[in-house]
């Protein structure tokens, strides 16, 4: 996996007086979870298969503020957000995509009103455009006729309404998509959202990523994916808890389109 | 003394009334002692939510069995509420099945009007079994005990008595037009109580088949008045409130968390390094009062969070789809609702009291009424939101809270201070160096 692939920095895009078609919101996960990381790299690997132009922020990028505003700090999520827009806003960015809902949802929704205005899109949704588009060649290989459960992360679907994007690249996939019994409005989180992710979770009789992945395991899929590096996390660990991880991967859908063509 | 009745009529109608809309002003002074927000935005789209999630139950019938429920007793609801409109006027007149003239519409009406009322019955049996023998899980939390327990009955019983009341009128009257009693005329079809409650009564001479009557449709109008009255003290607000409620509610994305103004403002002034800190303040500038940041009490919510408290009519659903609660923890969306009104509805009182003027009475939301183990449980899923049938927000309540909890106490659990102090020193809620932020890459 130590193939150096090329990843521009808008610093240097702006040095070469270019403007690149895209920038890649990598976010926190995304560049330090060793797990996440992972899923970044498939995702850059796929933009370079469909020859996109695109650019990082790198060392300049920071937390959207996302965990911040979720806890209630207001001061905090706000200076994020006005030091990433005023980054942005000199680089002139018009389109950003990112691999996490979180970043998505705070830079689609929470930015605008503070001056940060793009068009920000979940790489579900981007590579669904590139597959549209005939940039991008998406096949079942690997996975065609396996049985995939899809588990919908809330700041895409509720928050978003995005429950569509991640479904047909499974599709174009040709998996055997099987739906949990909570899906899509009705998924049941996986209890890292609302900065969960960062703490213990109050007094009760089970952790929520246990009662999710036991909804998963239910429908003896061979993989649970999803598209967003905290319920990666969440789903993974849960799947871990049940002594099922040599059976049930936990995998991005960026992640299995790359596996699926051995890219 | 002929006129008696009407005039008994009259002070009962008036009397319901007047105490009704006593307690409405009062919700109204209530509902407004929130903070502004402005929701008159969009009002085609306002209007569209209204139609389609209160007026058409849309949102209702995600859960086919308590939805087609529900959708028999609204209608009933809805429908039956002609056959008052006739009572009131008979009652004000002096007259007898007023309507009667409409002859053959009128015969369909009162047909079904009965049907109605039979399927009503049946719908309550089954919510009374719901809640009382099959024990649906939602309707047995910590929160339902006690008086929202059997607030919840009492709705049911007052619609089965209403019903029986209005079947028991109509076979007595049916009876009675066929024995061509005086003042009788021969109306209305009677497709219900000719069977259900006829044979108990057949035998009954003319005298006692006129009380019956009689009693019947002064209990029923009387029952009906009680109900209206009763409302304001119950959770059954929301066949009202549900068409304001959905109308006002959110339009943004579930996911779009507000961005608090006045923190805007302070954020721009430190980042600005042509801000002055030692400037004296603008004189010209209307002094404002400092605001504070989130709440910890229902003044600090705005109006359509306290509308939403008032509107909330318990079902739980929100709660039975809460990720937190379903795995035993405290949180539970609907005693967040229940209790923020329970606090207003104290609020409200203490200034009955005090001659318009709320007095500190030393309590308020936070820590009397919600605990921070309920508000730090919450993973801000959106699933309440979503599962609420009349587009109520708890998640915005608690999110606010947890605002004055992080922002005026800096009482947020230890695990997340560290989680901010590492966005605020290094750009990332772990402890890593920014400057390694692209070191994936290479790796």
């Amino acid at each position: 996996m130590s193939r150096v692939i090329k990843v521009p920095t808008m610093a240097q895009y702006i040095a070469d007086k270019k403007q690149p078609e895209v920038l890649l919101w990598v976010g926190c996960a995304g560049s330090f979870d060793d797990r996440a990381k992972k899923i970044t790299k498939a995702f850059v690997k796929l933009l370079h298969n469909a020859r996109v132009d695109f650019a990082v922020l790198g060392t300049e990028e920071g937390c959207t503020g996302d965990p911040a505003k979720r806890v209630g700090n207001e001061f905090l999520f706000q200076m994020q957000a006005m030091a990433n827009i005023e980054l942005m806003n000199a680089y002139d960015i018009k389109k950003v995509v990112t691999a996490c809902p979180h970043c998505f949802n705070t830079l689609k929704n929470e930015y605008p009103q503070l001056g940060g205005n793009y068009e920000v899109v979940h790489h579900t949704q981007f590579l669904k455009s590139l597959l549209d588009d005939g940039r991008l060649k998406v096949e079942g290989g690997k996975f065609k006729g396996k049985r995939i459960t899809y588990h919908d992360p809330c700041y895409l679907g509720r928050a978003n309404n995005i429950y569509e994007a991640p479904r047909e690249l499974l599709k174009k996939l040709e998996v055997a998509l099987i739906e949990m019994k909570k899906n899509k409005r009705n998924g049941l989180c996986c209890g890292a959202g609302g900065s969960q992710m960062f703490k213990e979770s109050e007094k009760g009789d089970k952790d929520i990523n246990i009662l999710r992945t036991e909804q998963a395991l239910e429908r003896k899929p061979a993989i649970i994916t999803t598209g967003c590096p905290f319920c990666n996390t969440m789903m993974a660990d849960g799947v871990k808890n049940e002594e099922k991880e040599t059976l049930v991967k936990v995998m991005d859908i960026a992640e299995m389109i790359v596996n699926a063509q051995d890219l | 003394m002929q006129y008696i009745p009407n005039i008994l009529f009259l002070l009962l109608l008036v009397g319901g009334v007047s105490y009704f809309t006593l307690n409405i002003r009062k919700l109204i002074r209530n509902i407004n002692l929130g903070l502004d927000v402005n929701r008159t935005d969009q009002k085609n789209v306002r209007f569209k939510n209204m139609a389609k999630i209160a007026l058409g139950q849309t949102k209702m019938v995600r859960r086919p069995i308590a939805g087609f429920l529900h959708i028999i007793v609204y209608i009933g609801f809805l429908i039956i509420n002609v056959e008052v409109l006739e009572i009131i006027i008979d009652g004000l007149l002096g007259t007898h099945r007023v309507f009667a003239p409409l002859g053959k519409v009128y015969d369909v009406l009162i047909g079904s009007f009965e049907i109605l009322a039979l399927l009503v019955l049946i719908a309550i049996m089954a919510f009374w079994i719901r809640r009382n023998i099959i024990k649906i899980k939602r309707f047995l939390s910590a929160e339902m005990t006690g008086w929202p327990k059997s607030d919840g009955n009492n709705i049911l019983y007052f619609e089965v008595v209403l019903m029986l009341l209005f079947l028991t009128m109509n076979a007595a009257d049916y009876k009675l037009q066929l024995l061509e009693a005086t003042h009788y005329v021969k109306a209305g079809a009677f497709p219900v109580s000719s069977w259900m409650i006829m044979p108990l009564i057949d035998s009954l001479s003319e005298g006692t088949l006129i009380i019956i009557e009689r009693s019947a449709w002064w209990l029923h109008i009387a029952g009906i008045l009680v109900f209206l009255n009763y409302l304001y003290f119950s959770k059954h607000l929301h066949i009202l409130l549900a068409f304001p409620n959905t109308y006002f509610a959110k339009l943004t994305p579930n996911g779009q968390f507000t961005n608090s103004e006045a923190v805007t403002k302070e954020v721009k002034l430190m980042m600005d390094p042509d801000a002055d800190p030692f400037a004296a303040p603008d004189p010209t500038s209307e002094t404002e009062e400092v605001a504070k940041f989130g709440a910890s009490d229902v003044m600090d919510l705005n109006w359509v969070q306290l509308m939403n408290a008032y509107t909330c009519t318990e079902c739980g659903r929100c709660t039975s789809e809460c990720p937190a609660n379903l795995t035993g923890k405290k949180l539970s969306p609907r005693k967040i609702m229940m209790d923020t009104r329970d606090r207003l509805e104290e609020v409200g009182k203490n200034i009955d009291a005090n001659k318009g003027e709320f007095k500190d009475d030393g309590k308020q939301l936070l820590g009397d009424y919600i605990t921070t183990e309920e508000l730090w449980a919450c993973t801000t899923c959106n699933a309440c939101v979503e599962a609420c049938p009349v587009s109520i927000d708890p998640l915005s309540i608690i999110n606010e809270m947890r605002r004055y909890l992080v922002m005026e106490q800096s009482a947020a659990p230890t695990e997340l201070n560290n989680m901010m102090s590492n966005i605020e020193n290094n750009g990332a809620p772990w402890p890593y160096n920014q400057m390694d932020r692209l070191n994936w890459v290479k790796e």
